[in-house]
């Protein structure tokens, strides 16, 4: 059973659907990749997946639970983790309280134990969070910046950041939106290795890119969607030289 | 040791002594206050109804029980949280000017409550018997201050601060990093309202007279005044703010007609020239540090030992 399946999942908004009944699904330890034209509904499933939008139809499941309907927190406790389009990071905080944040839901004190900070238990937690929290920033590698308000960083490593955020949730999915929008060549090939690394730790990533270099050079399996309908589903090769891709890219008669 | 404070206290200036109960009680408003606006995000203009809430219950506590006023002081504050949670929980939902106009409409609700009931002696206002406490009043006000000023600065650098401050900055991403956005905002508006309980509390038992037509929305403005003048988020702010602005009133008595103007013309001044307030953005920890020629900044966990 793949650990995130999408059934015939639909949205509508006012008469526009968005996402028109797409079926997906997402294997254990793979890096899967969505691609499509501007417009095409790839941030949209991304939302449905995270709760932010309730599909009209069909349903979500991950590891087996039905996930579709229920609240973005929730879903996100689950272990699932995602970075965003446009980055939104807690701007003013610092690096590390960024990371800190991702890791909430590893972590119980609340009010109570803010104000008992001195607490044994309070005190251990609060401690670990933050051996976590420093673990998550070596693998994007940004401990160095971890006192710096994260809007003080240069654009690709607040995308970084973004990424050890989502990953100090420990998920067990990583949705990456546009990992590697407005990045120059070297800060791309340097993400698609910490990705790869990522991956190698058991993670599974699902990720949603325009460069096609970057895609074709690191997924596992790329779903393509044109105006919320998926037209292809396969492996880098086989969406490479697939009639409908082309045609959804480039129009009528570019393949010759 | 009653009887030495009281020596203690008697034997200070009554004026200045009013104006530090002054401050103490600005502190505790502000500081809650500066829980729902400066680190929730959520622009409350409706904190002095909060804090007549918590002077009436705690005054009638005092007439109609005998109990000891710590006790007094801790129903009076969960009173008024809970009515916090009660209004919180269908207007925390809405955000910004939204929000604002709610809160705006619910301290007027208050107020007209308050001047209609019997039991608050309507638009003639509560007549407070002293509280039941060996310790005299100044100190139980500064003792709740320095108390305040302590679990505020606490919760501010804890886990569950740090999901306020991811709601302030963004819902939609606090939310996917797994933050429950209400359970969260009403948590925040509990504490906020609490403190502004005990502040109410403090201030009928000090004046010994409380009016309905005091808690009016010239109170919650000039209550959201400190917070900003002293920097959004800011706990040190927060207590600089209230300082300042519970003070000026008197220290610009000399000017007489024209403090009022004064007073409005120092708040234009310094939004202009520090518009994130006196302390916003200023890690005070750090400026103290460095201005006592210490490194800032604590050395990082790595959770490696040999690093």
């Amino acid at each position: 059973m793949a650990l995130l399946e999408l059934n015939d999942v639909t949205i509508r908004f006012g008469g526009l659907t968005a996402v028109d009944k797409v079926n997906l699904q997402v294997e254990e330890g793979t890096i899967q990749a969505l691609i499509g034209p501007n417009g095409a509904g790839k941030s949209t499933m991304f939302n449905l997946v995270t709760g932010i939008y309730a599909p009209t139809e069909g349903n979500i499941s991950f590891g087996g639970e039905r996930i579709s309907g229920k609240e973005p927190y929730r879903i996100a406790a689950k272990g699932i983790g995602r970075t965003f389009q446009n980055i939104r990071l807690f701007s003013t905080l610092s690096v590390l309280e960024n990371v800190l944040i991702g890791a909430h839901t590893r972590g119980r004190a609340g009010l109570g134990g803010a104000v008992c900070k001195y607490l044994p238990w309070v005190r251990r937690e609060e401690g670990e969070l933050q051996d976590w929290a420093v673990e998550c920033l070596k693998q994007v590698d940004l401990v160095h910046r971890a006192y710096e308000p994260a809007a003080s960083l240069p654009y690709g490593e607040q995308r970084r950041l973004e990424i050890a955020r989502a990953l100090a949730i420990k998920p067990r999915i990583l949705l990456l939106d546009e990992p590697a929008a407005g990045m120059n060549p070297q800060e791309k090939q340097s993400l698609m290795q910490m990705i790869q690394a990522i991956r190698a730790t058991g993670l599974t990533v699902f990720l949603v890119e325009h460069d096609m270099k970057f895609v074709m050079g690191i997924s596992d399996r790329i779903a393509v969607l044109d105006y919320g309908v998926k037209i292809a589903d396969g492996t880098p090769l086989e969406v490479r030289n697939n009639e409908r891709v082309i045609e959804a890219y480039l129009g009528k008669g570019a393949g010759h | 040791m009653g009887a030495a404070l009281h020596n203690f206290v008697g034997g200070m200036d009554p004026y200045f002594l009013q104006i530090l109960v002054n401050i103490g009680i600005a502190i505790i408003l502000a500081l809650g206050l500066n829980v729902i606006t400066g680190l929730t995000g959520q622009l409350s203009l409706g904190h002095a109804a909060f804090m007549s809430v918590g002077a009436f219950a705690s005054a009638l506590l005092t007439i109609k029980t005998g109990l000891p006023f710590s006790l007094n002081l801790l129903l009076a504050g969960s009173f008024t949280a809970l009515i916090g949670i009660l209004i919180g929980f269908p207007i925390l939902r809405l955000t910004g000017d939204y929000l604002a106009i709610c809160t705006l409409g619910f301290a007027e609700i208050v107020k007209v409550v308050f001047l209609n009931l019997d039991i608050t002696n309507r638009a003639l206002g509560l007549t407070v018997p002293p509280a039941k406490t060996d310790i005299p009043m100044p100190i139980v006000v500064w003792i709740c201050a320095l108390l305040a000023v302590v679990a505020v600065t606490f919760v501010q650098n804890s886990r569950f601060g740090r999901a306020l401050k991811a709601i302030r900055e963004d819902e939609i991403a606090a939310e996917s990093m797994g933050i429950n956005l209400t359970l969260y905002k009403l948590k925040s508006f509990a504490l906020g309202t609490f403190l502004a309980g005990i502040g109410g509390a403090l201030y009928g038992h000090f004046l010994s007279y409380i009016n309905p037509s005091d808690f009016g929305f010239l109170k919650s403005v000039d209550i959201l005044s400190m917070v900003v003048l002293g920097g959004l988020g800011s706990v040190p702010g927060a207590v600089i703010g209230a300082s300042v602005l519970a003070a000026a009133p008197e220290f610009l008595r000399f000017m007489s007609q024209y403090r009022m103007l004064v007073y409005g013309a120092l708040l234009v001044f310094l939004m202009v020239f520090r518009p994130n307030g006196l302390l916003g953005g200023v890690n005070f920890v750090d400026l103290v540090l460095r201005t006592l020629g210490k490194k800032p900044g604590l050395p990082l966990r790595t959770g490696q030992k040999e690093e």
